[in-house]
């Protein structure tokens, strides 16, 4: 028999609840996750190794993982600053998701670590999706990459806490149109706030460090548009959700109530 | 692309919740809400969706996509707009500091048509009185 059952779930809400358990799993332990976004080539390692030599010399304890499909060269870039780093291989995969990095965290992660930097796959379309169970999300844009790449990639730019602009040493260079970008970025995140760096010349270096340690001294972040959690345009649903919520935790003891709630057919 | 992770993560969610109503023998439709700024391309999903759906359940199912526009209100002054793409989430009327988001972001599984093994209650002819 044909039946038509209403579901209502979220399609990542998998990797959500994994990302939310992580990040209270790593906050039990002092940890507070930065996740960094860009294209590929806009320097988020030359930037992180800058960053982490800083935390080093403030004796702030941290760590970094870096995510690349292939090569451990930018883990053994950011080794030489001396902190704990780990490589992640994707195999081909474009983004990580909270799964993957919860999973490669088991068994490494050292004690103390205040920050933990995860330098996500070069790429600003797919990990915009995946939450990592970070306090602070960071995209970076290099002054080469065009002022509108806030517009062309309105999901990563518009989820951010924080923008970071890359080798602003050669923007004369470039012609980079610095009010334009900011421009361009206020439109799809108004309020958050743009940091200038160069990596090669030390300009800005510590800013990510200072804003990422106040982020996990529980400063608030923050909060964009894109991210806040739309009214439900549904609103008779907003009681089944509740008890969804509910029987959540009576699951393991009884499926058959939670299918119940979690699906109810429509005659 | 990460149209196939989106695709694996609704099949995974499918086949669960046929795994818990039980006696479901194929998946007909899949019916997907997606938000304009939800960072998926409905042909790109609709495309792994076939794909990875062979072996499952949910094989031969059709993905069918709603497309929910991205709407904001400001505030400050009430005004209501389109969003669109790339999204303006400043308030256009007044530039006020605080917008809220209405609706865009939305990537939900809203519903499945799906047969289970329960046969219909057979309709009997109805006897001459009953005409």
């Amino acid at each position: 028999m044909c039946r038509v059952v209403d579901l209502h779930q979220a399609v990542l809400a998998k990797n959500d609840r994994a990302a939310d358990t992580l990040r209270a799993e790593l906050a039990a332990r002092g940890t507070t996750v930065v996740n960094l976004l860009s294209s590929p080539g806009s320097g988020k390692t030359a930037l992180l190794e800058r960053e982490l030599v800083e935390a080093r010399d403030r004796a702030v304890p941290v760590a970094a993982l870096t995510a690349d499909l292939a090569t451990e060269n930018d883990a053994e870039r950011l080794a030489r600053s001396g902190v704990p780093v780990r490589q992640i291989l994707t195999d081909g995969l474009c983004h990580l998701e909270a799964g993957m990095l919860a999973g490669h965290l088991e068994g490494w992660l050292p004690t103390p670590v205040r920050l933990l930097f995860v330098e996500n796959v070069g790429n600003l379309v797919c990990p915009a999706s995946y939450d990592l169970g970070e306090t602070l999300r960071v995209v970076l844009a290099s002054v080469t990459e065009g002022e509108d790449k806030p517009l062309k990639y309105p999901t990563a730019f518009g989820l951010a806490h924080l923008v970071v602009v890359t080798k602003t040493d050669i923007a004369e260079a470039v012609g980079f149109d610095e009010a334009a970008f900011r421009a361009n970025v206020e439109r799809v995140n108004p309020g958050v706030e743009v940091l200038l760096t160069s990596a090669r010349r030390e300009l800005g270096v510590g800013l990510l460090l200072d804003r990422a340690l106040a982020a996990a001294a529980g400063a608030p972040v923050h909060s964009p548009v894109m991210a806040r959690e739309p009214h439900p345009h549904t609103h008779e649903h907003a009681g089944d959700h509740t008890d969804l919520a509910h029987d959540h935790s009576a699951d393991d003891a009884d499926h058959t109530n939670g299918t119940a709630a979690m699906a109810q057919p429509r005659p | 692309m990460h149209e196939m992770s989106i695709a694996l993560a609704v099949i995974g969610q499918v086949e669960e919740a046929a795994g818990r109503a039980g006696d479901i023998t194929a998946v007909r439709e899949v019916r997907l809400q997606v938000g304009e700024l939800a960072g998926v391309v409905p042909e790109a999903l609709s495309f792994c969706f076939e794909l990875a759906c062979a072996g499952t359940v949910l094989e031969g199912a059709e993905l069918v996509t709603d497309f929910v526009p991205g709407r904001a209100r400001c505030a400050p002054c009430a005004h209501e707009w389109a969003v669109g793409m790339p999204p303006l989430l400043s308030c256009p009327r007044c530039d006020g500091g605080s917008t809220d988001l209405l609706s865009g972001r939305e990537l939900q599984i809203v519903a499945v048509r799906w047969e289970d093994g329960r046969t219909p209650a057979p309709t009997r002819e109805p006897i001459p009185e009953e005409r």
